[in-house]
């Protein structure tokens, strides 16, 4: 095997081909036989009662095949949720149930009400402005605070708007307060962490498809989870068996949590492709999607930070209104709770916290998680307050940093927020990135701004986050309906080549270059003859997918497992054609062999032998080579790491200008340095795109102001600049065997506050301590000229 | 209906489209071409770039009947003859400009338009050309790089058969 091969080489990535010469395979570009099409006509107000629809002329209208509204799905299931909270007062969450179509009430802009079919897209379009609805519009819930006082609900089952109140940890909540009573100083801040949409380049799309001859169905779609997908839809939904339901995801173009759900369109094609005997295909277009892709982030929190003299803190204290959006996406309730509160202890060793958290109903589009999930949330709370506390208290905001991080020598770390750190060095990265970034320099560089007029700020973040989730039996009794581990089928084929089966499934990851470089390296063979297969439930065992930068950590170590198997039943064979002991075995670059003699086999000859067992001793080998695993993990990983970002303000217009970007990175063993460097400058530009310029806009009647492209502000290739990261900050995750930690969410995480502080740290000396994000020109101007 | 015909990646080609038709319906639903994507509905995201008569265009704000005659070349067309990855799609794969690929049609296509407008861009000349095309996986900083690459690459070769 070649030196540019296996773990640690940037190979270069084979999926690159099919996309650079346009035969990629997304779901819209298949099509099939009979094919037809639909458009979905969805509510354009936020809060109404449906008074009446006719579907009528839009029936009779030109290749319209079929027009379906809710009571043409009496029977089914609502798209169920995977989570339950419990909340403060022991009772479960409020659950209303999410129709496929609305019944009765539209309870946000988008929510669908009726489908049209037809022969052509374009027909199905014109014959839904044949569509006749009357609603009777109810006061939209828009703003969280006063939905949770409001006398209208968005659903019967919440009078109150609030979905659960939770209390974390709740014994702990005594001791807090007596803390930042008593404390020297205590930092208060109060901040938005700003709506988003995910928004991957390629829209959501699905195919529902019925063969009348086996009773199967097969959905096609843009998802991160197929498998999740097939239990969700087919055992809550639709009622359909594991064996006669398929769920396809070819290529996925982007998700970054957008795609891990299960949507009403999935179940919508799926179902109504056997009504009417032919395939469905649905669509999104960009406006739509604004409407219908569950969004991100939308927390409302206030956050104490307890100090003694020194800087150490005491205690932290948080109470966070969290938007739920009108119906619960699949993970929606985790995402402000389970991987928010038990990340408030961030790289510190702050000995008390506690959390409150109240999700609320209001009549927006629903959220879930979105890049980093409840943990940027967490980190952006934690490290804009520490950052308000040093300046308080004229200490400088590394300083302060240091003083309170977590000791090499701590680990295995126990937080008072139920998790426990397996590794890490949070000043090794805190020193890379000083470094990295220049910080020695700053000073010149701010008076050479400053001599054209300009602020310029620096601002630093630590972070970390729980990834690799996760452990079935903790998340089982955190609420989870499901587990959390992964599968992988290994299969070494006759000729020697190898299929790789995982339940991961890449949207844009590589994994079929990350996981061939994985095998290749354990079984001493080439990376050309490995094959990921992913994304058919028809042809994996079973997975629960690519979320939270799950699948090396987790996908990654079920394949290692299954190669573990493959190498001990492979030597097995290796003994009997050597005619040797299996004990005296060796394996070694691709060669079996029995040191000490001049005995050895190939690998092709072992693979040969495996389906070809003419003399084998069949009570005690069994012919075939092929091994499944499924993989739980012991625990979360903690990626963690340190970010700098360097700004110039333009104190005339309030526009920020990114300089630098720094990060620095432990994220445990990295088998592709090419690809995970890749992942944290994606991550960069999402957490960049949150800080200055995204964010999701209501109006007071529940109108989406942003929904296109033109007015949700993406971020541009002209709005950032090139980014400087490392990860050779290494401390290896203690409990998976591939010593990896995630690196998909690290940047969306870190870079929030980062870039926040610097620019409070360019604004310092016009009194400026905190803006809320997006730090839109406008927002920064209004700040400056405020005080 | 109108019959329309036009000259893609070389090969004459017809057919019966809609005047409302787009020219990324077209190539996508008439011929097949699924390399050219879709990702908005407001001429913003590039995603649909190809080229018309040499110049780069947003193939979802024609109207096929508009390209009656035109010359198209869409990313089925920027490989080499012999079917090895061409110059800048080659930079793009060593340079890791592409994680999910969705956009990198339209991203190639724009860069083309770009290098044969400007050889030698500086990093800042590529980020303001690519403000029509949009990428939500690779933060834009490999796509430069792969830009970067590409140009190199192509002046090198034009050196060398100078």
């Amino acid at each position: 095997m070649s030196k540019d091969q296996g773990i640690g080489a940037s190979s270069k990535r084979r999926e690159d081909i099919r996309f650079l010469t346009g035969k990629g395979q997304y779901t819209d570009d298949m099509n099939r036989p009979g094919q037809t099409h639909a458009f979905i006509l969805r509510s354009a107000v936020a809060h109404g009662i449906i008074d009446s629809i006719d579907v009528s002329a839009a029936g009779a209208a030109p290749g319209v095949v079929r027009v379906f509204t809710a009571t043409d799905m009496e029977g089914l299931g609502g798209v169920p949720c995977g989570w339950q909270i419990t909340d403060k007062n022991g009772q479960p969450m409020k659950e209303p149930k999410h129709p496929i179509l609305a019944e009765g009430r539209v309870r946000h802009v988008g929510d669908p009400i009726a489908v049209v079919v037809a022969e052509t897209l374009n027909q199905a379009r014109d014959a839904a402005e044949l569509i006749d609805v009357n609603i009777t519009e109810l006061p939209a819930q828009v703003d969280m605070t006063s939905a949770i006082s409001s006398d209208t609900a968005v659903h019967e089952e919440a009078p109150d708007n609030i979905c659960f109140d939770w209390d974390f940890v709740a014994e702990n909540r005594e001791a807090v307060d007596e803390a930042i009573a008593g404390a020297h100083h205590v930092t208060t801040l109060k901040l938005v962490n700003n709506r988003l949409v995910a928004n991957p380049m390629e829209p959501r799309c699905a195919i529902g498809e019925y063969n009348a001859a086996t009773g199967e169905h097969t959905l096609y779609t843009t998802s991160q989870n197929p498998h999740v997908i097939r239990l969700l839809m087919g055992a809550f939904v639709l009622s359909i068996p594991e064996h006669k339901l398929r769920v396809v995801a070819p290529d996925v173009g982007g998700g970054f949590g957008s795609k891990i759900y299960h949507y009403a369109e999935e179940a919508f094609v799926t179902w109504a492709s056997k009504q009417i005997g032919r395939p469905i295909k649905w669509t999104s277009d960009r406006s739509e999607a604004f409407v219908s892709d569950a969004q991100g982030r939308d927390h409302v929190t206030k956050v104490e930070l307890a100090l003694d003299r020194d800087g150490k803190f005491l205690a932290l204290r948080c109470s966070t209104l969290a938007n739920m959006g009108a119906y619960l996406s699949t993970f929606a309730p985790c995402i402000p709770t389970w991987l928010h509160g038990t990340l408030l202890a961030g790289n510190y060793t702050t000995p008390l916290i506690f959390t409150n958290v109240k999700a609320v109903f209001t009549n927006t589009v629903p959220v879930d998680a979105y890049r980093g999930a409840g943990r940027p949330e967490a980190t952006f709370q934690l490290e804009r307050t520490i950052d308000k506390a040093a300046r308080e208290m004229g200490i400088c905001p590394i300083e302060l940093r240091r003083r309170n991080f977590i000791q090499p020598d701590q680990y295995p770390y126990a937080t008072p927020v139920a998790v426990e750190y397996d590794s890490g060095n949070y000043a090794a990265t805190m020193d890379k990135a000083v470094e990295m970034a220049d910080i020695a320099g700053f000073p010149v560089r701010k008076a050479e701004s400053a001599a054209r007029g300009k602020l310029r700020g620096l601002g630093v973040a630590g972070y970390i986050e729980a990834c690799g989730i996760a452990p079935s039996t903790l998340v089982g009794a955190l609420g989870a309906r499901a587990g959390l581990y992964e599968a992988a089928t290994v299969r070494v084929n006759p000729t020697g080549s190898v299929s790789v089966f995982t339940g991961s499934h890449s949207h844009g990851q590589g994994h079929e270059t990350t996981f061939a470089q994985v095998v290749a390296d354990r079984l001493g063979c080439d990376e050309s003859n490995i094959e990921i297969v992913h994304g058919d439930t028809a042809k994996i065992p079973f997975g629960m997918g690519t979320y939270g930068s799950r699948s090396l950590a987790v996908g990654g170590s079920a394949i290692v497992k299954s190669v573990g198997k493959i190498v001990a039943k492979a030597r097995k064979i290796a003994a009997h054609l050597m005619e040797a002991s299996d004990a005296d075995v060796e394996f070694a670059d691709g060669e079996f062999s029995v040191p000490g003699t001049n005995k050895k086999v190939t690998w092709g000859d072992v693979a040969l032998a495996a389906y070809v067992p003419h003399n084998f001793p069949h009570e005690t080998l069994e012919p075939g080579l092929e091994e499944t695993s499924f993989y739980d993990p012991a625990n979360f990983t903690y990626p963690a790491g340190a970010y700098v970002c360097e700004v110039e303000v333009d104190p005339e217009t309030g526009a920020v200008a990114v300089l630098n970007f720094t990060a620095a990175d432990d994220f445990g063993n990295v088998v592709n340095p090419m690809i995970v460097e890749g992942q944290v400058h994606g991550g960069l530009a999402q957490g960049i795109g949150q800080a200055l310029l995204e964010g999701c806009v209501y109006d007071a009647d529940g109108q989406l102001v942003s929904a296109s492209f033109m007015d949700y502000a993406m971020p541009r290739a002209d709005d950032l600049p090139g980014f400087s990261v490392d990860h050779s900050s290494v401390t290896p995750c203690t409990h998976n065997p591939l010593g990896a930690k995630g690196c998909g969410e690290a940047g969306a995480i870190g870079s929030p506050p980062a870039l926040v502080n610097a620019v409070v740290d360019a604004l310092e000396e016009r009194g400026v301590t905190h803006i809320d994000m997006p730090l839109t020109p406008r927002r920064v101007w209004e700040a400056m000229n405020a005080q | 209906m109108t019959t329309v015909s036009m000259i893609v990646n070389g090969n004459p080609v017809s057919g019966d489209v809609e005047g409302r038709t787009l020219l990324v319906q077209f190539l996508r639903e008439n011929l097949g071409l699924t390399g050219t994507h879709v990702g908005c509905d407001t001429s913003q995201c590039g995603a649909c770039v190809v080229h018309v008569n040499g110049e780069s265009v947003k193939s979802c704000s024609v109207p096929a009947v508009a390209c009656e005659g035109s010359r198209i070349t869409t990313i089925e067309g920027m490989a080499n003859p012999d079917g090895s990855l061409g110059a800048i799609q080659q930079a793009f794969q060593d340079n890791h400009g592409l994680q999910c690929g969705f956009c990198t049609p339209g991203m190639v296509m724009s860069a083309a338009d770009l290098l044969q407008k400007n050889a030698n861009p500086t990093e800042t000349e590529i980020r303001d050309w690519l403000e029509g095309n949009l990428c939500r996986c690779t933060g834009y900083h490999n796509i430069v790089r792969s830009i970067q690459a590409a140009a190199a690459a192509m002046n090198g070769r034009a050196r060398a058969a100078g």
